[in-house]
């Protein structure tokens, strides 16, 4: 227990004296943080369109003002189309929009006939699907709000409600994400490279000559770090709820004990990747392919899981990142569900217990 | 219990390497053992399977009765050890490195008093326990280390390579703590790769190749060689090709230079008759000497190689002048507030070859550096034939070869593409570029390695091929820093015939060492302390400095020591000397 205390200490000093543990645990979350909050965003408002009036009519300027006033779109106006598919083709623009010159004469007529025109840049699906949309939007919300318009009224009328993150904010799933990256980082790879830096500046040796066990040794790297995990849980949440104005439906102490169960595997895998290679570079590469990627590209954090491939699906079970993103979100949008956290936390021990098994069998205390 | 190890018929495997073949011996307490081998010779496997560390593929090894395969956990308790690089946190204090150790130790509060003051003063380390030990000097470091290793009031303390890269006033301070430690009944073993060194214990287990050549004191060894080590001293004419012409000779098993003389050693029963006609041609004196343990070691080995460097018989002689090749005036160097060179003045000659020396830290690799254009002085002149460093640093790297401590070979390139890499480096044409390679694999005997990673080669031919790259463009000045730091005394041997043959050639060349037996080598040695120049002369005038009744023929480690001694009581003035 003393050995342990001393080793303890002699980590915990070694952690404040650090500047890399500092930046890590303490600098990089509020950056990461404000940069998923701020800069990157699945959301898209003011998309850049061009907008061709080829009728001048009083029907058809309403129309293009409403175009305009759309906080979606960003409105480039034009007489033809040959101006606007010059910018289409340089990729200033997402779409075009054109109202013909018939517009206003087929949409008196009254039998709805009334078209546009919607061109989109389909080099990105995804973008051209949401700017047609965003353009079909404005369009019927116009078409709607005039008066006097004979309209068809359909059979059935769709209300979505978008429950957990009614604003469809994307800030709502990926900030709880970016907790988890944080995480990852702190418990994978910061305990991979302070262990292996004791093997290349040979101190290891040194420890591994005295009484202590290697039990103790490993204890002593994990509990300091386990804590700095925590206290960064802390600091990222406190951030995420008060300066970002997330608000948390779920209790404070599930979400700790979640991290808690969390820090488990990610810092089995640190040990892990310290006990198979001794030198700092290749762990820190280690804990960046097989800890800190997997987490940003196959924890549901950036893209939906349900969307990958079959193969890569299954795959994902065993990283631990996959069920703390999932918690997280829950325990942030939805508040507790603890029949999913209970599954998620047990998936995360299992997997942590498999890496602990792997280290406790390829470790003994010497330098075969 | 007695305080001893047994080892018996120990036998280490890595994969197909074996490490240890076969190894017995018996260590007792109270006396100082040295475990003395060339590189790769097994000393370290051998101290980490003492330490308990690994395990013994074959064999047994006792440390005070305990086994170290299954009773390690005791081993560990009850036995100090240094690793090599000492096995410090850089990050944590003087102090707080003890308090670990000792705590680890499970030392009680009560004598943890006495014992940390017994050890502060022990190792003199009393003033630094604030200092973090990244601060440190090496030779503080050291002490550092064998103050935690002594954490477990040890009967049995190994060290391994306490003194690599440490300066001889350090390494001499360690040698009186370890000897008193000796002498209070513990059993020190002390691996090193330093014969002098090994001089001094009172037993040597002799490695080689994983198995032991020699085991019992050094002076029985050493006197085997008894009337066979000789002097030839007052050459008239060059020393270096006296040593070239004797090695030459039958009978003799090895040569070196050593200062203005040619020490050699004579295979048993050899005749004289060849030496002496020798020592008349260059109508210079011979004496018999004192057999060192060197000249043992070499002879258990087979004798040392021979005489004559291939490369510098390939070389075309430069045009012979007395002309400065390096020249530095006032030379400083500046870092923030702390002066690492202060106005050091010195010139080389053409075929001179200069050694820089000076304890750790001094400064000496700094002024290195600024010579081959490595970093830029903060004020004064750097020149190397006549090119100012500052202006035309490239014209005048074109004009020096460069080696440096760890060889700076590239690890994922084959032998052949380093040689090609550096031929291309220094701008040889093609069908010029192809010749040169295909001379240094020719006369460097490359051809058996070429496919092979400098990582896979043995250390004699990764210092051949280092030499190989630095000479590819033909320089006329040499700069060699620290070249045979851990090679063994026969691969150092043939570096020096190589060199010698190259400076035959014309070639001028700077060297640093920590190696008093290289600074031998040298024409003149400029000597480095606290930043300063602080004595330039020839190996002999300064051994000459420091002669005194009580030392009527210091070693060149003696100068050394004791010239750096003298200024540092000058410098501090006699307030801080304590």
């Amino acid at each position: 227990m003393r050995r342990l205390r001393a080793l303890v200490w002699k980590e915990s000093l070694q952690v404040m004296r650090d500047p890399a543990a500092w930046l890590i645990a303490f600098v990089l979350p509020p950056i990461l943080l404000f940069l998923y909050a701020f800069a990157v965003s699945l959301d898209v408002d003011h998309v850049p369109v061009g907008l061709v009036l080829e009728s001048d009519s009083a029907q058809a300027r309403d129309l293009a003002a409403a175009f305009s006033a759309s906080p979606y779109l960003q409105v480039t106006p034009a007489r033809n189309r040959r101006e606007v598919e010059s910018l289409l083709v340089s990729g200033d623009l997402k779409a075009f929009a054109v109202i013909p010159a018939d517009f206003e004469a087929r949409l008196l007529e009254g039998q709805g006939q009334a078209a546009i025109q919607i061109v989109a840049d389909a080099s990105n699906p995804n973008t051209s699907n949401y700017t047609a949309a965003y353009l079909q939007g404005a369009f019927s919300g116009w078409l709607a709000s005039r008066e006097g318009i004979p309209v068809v009224a359909p059979r059935v009328e769709l209300q979505p409600r978008f429950w957990f993150n009614p604003e469809l904010q994307s800030r709502g799933m990926l900030l709880p994400g970016a907790i988890a990256i944080v995480m990852t980082i702190i418990g994978t790879l910061l305990t991979a490279m302070v262990v292996s830096r004791e093997w290349e500046r040979g101190s290891m040796e040194a420890l591994l000559a005295t009484p202590a066990t290697l039990g103790e040794i490993i204890l002593s790297k994990l509990l300091p770090y386990f804590v700095l995990g925590m206290l960064a849980t802390v600091g990222c949440t406190f951030m995420v709820v008060y300066l970002l104005g997330l608000e948390m439906k779920g209790s404070f102490a599930a979400l700790m004990l979640l991290s808690a169960v969390f820090l488990v595997p990610a810092l089995g895998q640190g040990l892990l990747i310290s006990t198979v290679s001794k030198s700092q570079l290749l762990s820190a590469q280690l804990a960046v392919m097989t800890g800190f990627l997997p987490a940003f590209l196959l924890s549901g954090f950036l893209f939906e899981i349900q969307n990958m491939p079959w193969l890569i699906q299954q795959f994902t079970r065993i990283i631990p990142a996959r069920y703390y993103v999932s918690s997280l979100q829950t325990v942030f949008l939805a508040g507790d569900v603890w029949p999913l956290f209970l599954r998620d936390m047990a998936a995360m021990l299992a997997v942590g217990a498999v890496f602990f098994g792997i280290t406790r069998r390829k470790s003994r205390k010497g330098l075969d | 219990m007695a305080v001893e190890i047994v080892i018996t018929d120990l036998v280490k495997r890595f994969g197909q390497t074996t490490a240890l073949d076969g190894v017995s011996a018996h260590i007792v307490g109270g006396r100082l053992t040295g475990v003395v081998g060339p590189d790769g010779a097994g000393k370290t496997t051998l101290m980490r399977t003492l330490a308990g560390l690994m395990l013994p593929t074959e064999g047994a090894v006792s440390v005070c009765g305990l086994d170290v395969v299954s009773q390690a956990a005791q081993i560990h308790e009850n036995t100090g050890y240094m690793p090599q690089r000492f096995g410090l946190y850089e990050d944590l204090t003087v102090l707080e490195n003890m308090r670990l150790y000792a705590e680890l130790r499970n030392l009680d509060a009560g004598p943890e008093g006495d014992l940390f003051s017994h050890l502060l003063a022990f190792t003199g380390l009393a003033p630094f326990t604030k200092r973090l030990a990244g601060a440190l000097s090496g030779g503080m470091k050291q002490k550092l280390g064998l103050a935690c290793a002594l954490m477990a009031r040890p009967q049995v303390l190994l060290l391994d390579e306490p003194s690599v890269g440490v300066d001889p006033v350090s390494r001499q301070d360690l040698w009186k703590m370890v000897q008193e430690l000796v002498d209070e009944g513990m059993a020190v073993v002390w691996s090193t790769a330093y014969l002098d060194e090994a001089e001094r214990c009172q037993d040597v287990l002799l490695l080689d190749q994983g198995k032991v050549i020699y085991a019992g004191p050094p002076g029985e060894l050493t006197a085997r060689l008894t009337n066979r080590s000789f002097l030839i001293s007052d050459i008239q004419g060059n020393r270096r090709d006296a040593l070239t012409e004797g090695l030459q000779l039958a009978g003799v098993r090895d040569g070196v230079i050593q200062g203005a003389s040619v020490r050699l050693v004579m295979a048993e029963g050899a005749g004289m008759v060849e030496v002496e006609a020798l020592v008349r041609r260059y109508n210079a004196r011979l004496l018999p000497t004192t057999p060192r343990f060197e000249d043992a070691f070499i002879d258990l080995l087979g004798g040392g190689p021979g005489g004559v460097s291939a490369i510098a018989a390939r070389m075309p002689a430069l045009p012979v002048s007395n002309k400065v090749m390096v020249r530095c005036q006032q030379l400083t160097k500046r870092f923030g507030e702390f002066t690492a060179t202060d106005k050091i003045s010195f010139d080389v000659r053409q075929g001179e070859i200069l050694g820089l020396l000076g304890p750790n830290g001094a400064g000496k690799s700094t002024t290195f550096k600024m010579l081959c254009g490595l970093l830029k002085p903060t004020a004064g002149l750097a020149e190397v034939v006549g090119l100012d460093l500052r202006t035309s640093s490239v014209q005048a790297k074109l004009q020096l070869g460069y080696m440096a401590q760890k060889f700076s070979l590239y690890g994922p390139l084959s032998v052949q593409e380093n040689l090609n890499f550096f031929a291309g480096v220094y701008g040889l044409k093609r069908a010029q570029r192809k010749e040169r390679v295909a001379e240094m694999i020719e006369v460097f005997e490359l051809a058996p390695v070429l496919d092979v990673t400098p990582d896979d080669i043995s250390l004699g031919f990764k210092q051949r091929l280092a030499l190989a790259c630095a000479l590819m463009h033909r320089p006329k000045v040499l700069f060699l820093d620290e070249p045979t730091s851990g090679v063994d005394p026969i691969t150092r041997r043939e570096f020096w015939t190589h060199i010698t043959g190259l400076v035959g050639k014309g070639v001028t060349v700077m060297v640093t060492t920590h190696f008093m037996e290289e600074a031998e080598y040298c024409d003149r040695v400029a000597l480095v302390n606290r930043s300063q120049l602080i004595a330039l002369d020839t190996p002999d005038q300064l051994k000459a400095m420091v002669a005194s009744e009580a030392l009527p023929e210091p070693t060149m480690e003696q100068a050394f020591i004791n010239l750096i001694e003298r200024q540092n009581a000058l410098t501090d003035g006699g307030v801080q000397a304590a």
